[in-house]
């Protein structure tokens, strides 16, 4: 727990974050591994975690049928993954598998719903960092969406 | 500083008769793309190489066809062996497509102005590109891979749209080989196999590992890139004096006459197509200019 502790502290997602709130965010937080290939959660099953990734590759993709499964997204070492916790219904809408080993710390998140519920100034500290998480991933699929590059490959 | 003006000044010579179409040929061309070809031309015989500062760009001349303006991709090191890579969108780069090595293709230049690379000697030095702004971008790289001791870290972010769109991939293969270069590449889609990023190219820019005090950067893409690019550079504290850009208009001349390539009060072709963003950030962003 204290190693789990001192990663969240240095992580810049919690960065000045008071030292109580980090205390409550170990009290929800364990550490994971994932073997390359394993998937770590699949679309429309209950979201109940997010990560902080220590070591390793996340691939975020969805399935086309006739065309198998498509990346959206490549997560690494020091990045965070998984917001669909925050919203209801709590449930993925994407699959998610790690390419090579994986460690991170995984967030339970029924119980920092219940953390942030009890404690609203927490709940106010998760909420702004994670709005910035989600503002950019809105702009970088806006840009996904714009299609920069032209014509491709692969129409 | 160095101005767009004096980065021109490291262009050796320039070409003595501006508008002379010189006959190059085809020696080789390589397929990078299902619609994109690099090109190594050879002088007409019994002339030398025209030396170039990386950044600049030649008038290729379809002879019956028309003229486009395709940057220099090739070593500035190797002026004797010429190279283009052109993406095929149009009437003259599909006429470009057509020819077979041996043809011939007119060649007038090289004109414009250059990357800044005297300005970042002694910095770090991040090159952010994608799609086809990687052509305009290679002959930077060598030059810096030749004066490597002079620069502090160099790292490359390039993006393309999927795996297949990528260009000079066994080259980038070997870059990422290499401990003094840092090659970060990203693609917007993928699909099985690739084990890369996925990821816009601007997320690069965060967690590249640069100095956004002290280095210079080289931006090269599609314009739309090009401003999400500038904004992140921004917030990673890079000013806007450090940060140049390739600039793309169409092109007559080529060497400031015709004003077709006019981007507020200045001339592309003469002016450009690298800028310092300080200079033209308030036409840059202006719609219509
Ligand atoms: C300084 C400079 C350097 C350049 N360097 C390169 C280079 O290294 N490699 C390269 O492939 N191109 C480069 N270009 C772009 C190139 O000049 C154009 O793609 C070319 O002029 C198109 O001519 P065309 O007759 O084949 O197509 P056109 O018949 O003129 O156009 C056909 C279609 O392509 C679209 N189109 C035209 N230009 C572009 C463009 N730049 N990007 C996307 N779509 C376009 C048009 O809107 C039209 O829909 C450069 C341009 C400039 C100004
Ligand atoms: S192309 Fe004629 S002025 Fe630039």
């Amino acid at each position: 727990m204290e190693n789990i502790e001192r990663i969240l502290k240095e992580h810049p997602f919690l960065e000045g974050m008071d030292e109580k709130h980090i205390k409550l965010l170990v009290g929800c937080a364990s550490n994971v591994v994932f073997k390359a290939g394993e998937y770590i959660f699949r679309e429309g099953e209950e979201a109940d975690k997010f990560y902080f990734i220590r070591h390793g590759k996340v691939l975020v993709e969805t399935f086309i049928p006739q065309k198998g499964p498509v990346i959206i997204r490549s997560r690494h070492e020091g990045e965070i993954f998984g917001w669909s916790w925050l919203v209801p219904p709590y449930k993925w809408h994407f699959d998610a598998r790690a390419v090579e080993l994986t460690r991170a710390i995984a967030l339970d998140g029924k119980c920092l719903r219940g953390k942030c519920e009890e404690d609203h100034d927490l709940g106010y500290e998760i909420m702004k960092r994670f709005a910035l998480i989600i503002a950019e991933r809105l702009e970088a699929t806006r840009l996904q969406l714009l299609d920069i590059y032209g014509n491709s490959s692969t129409k | 500083m160095a101005t767009a003006q004096q980065n021109k000044k490291m262009v050796k010579g320039g070409p003595a008769y501006p508008m002379l179409v010189r006959p190059y040929a085809i020696r080789r061309i390589s397929r990078e793309t299902y619609d994109t070809f690099t090109y190594e031309l050879t002088p007409p015989r019994g002339s030398g190489g025209v030396s170039f500062a990386p950044g600049q760009f030649n008038m290729l001349y379809v002879y019956g066809v028309g003229e486009v303006p395709i940057s220099i991709s090739g070593d500035p090191a190797k002026p004797q062996a010429l190279v283009h890579t052109a993406r095929i969108v149009g009437a003259v780069t599909k006429g470009i497509k057509r020819l077979k090595v041996g043809d011939s293709l007119g060649v007038r230049g090289p004109y414009g102005s250059s990357w800044p690379v005297e300005e970042a000697v002694g910095r770090d030095v991040v090159l952010v590109t994608g799609g086809i702004g990687l052509a305009p971008l290679r002959p930077v790289i060598y030059y810096l891979l030749i004066n490597r001791e002079k620069y502090g870290r160099i790292v490359l972010l390039y993006g393309a749209r999927t795996p297949e769109d990528m260009l000079y991939t066994g080259e980038l293969e070997r870059w990422r080989g290499r401990f003094d270069l840092d090659v970060r590449v990203t693609v917007d889609r993928a699909t099985g196999s690739w084990r890369g990023n996925v990821a816009v190219v601007t997320q690069l820019i965060k967690p590249a590992p640069f100095d956004p005090m002290h280095c210079i950067a080289l931006v090269c893409g599609p314009e739309i890139m090009m401003r999400f690019t500038i904004l992140d550079l921004e917030k990673r504290g890079v000013d806007y004096d450090r940060i140049y850009v390739s600039v793309e208009r169409n092109m007559k001349c080529g060497i400031g006459l015709c004003g077709h390539c006019q981007l507020g009060p200045t001339f592309v072709c003469k002016d450009g197509p690298v800028y310092r963003y300080s200079d033209i950030r308030t036409i840059f962003t202006k719609r219509e200019v």
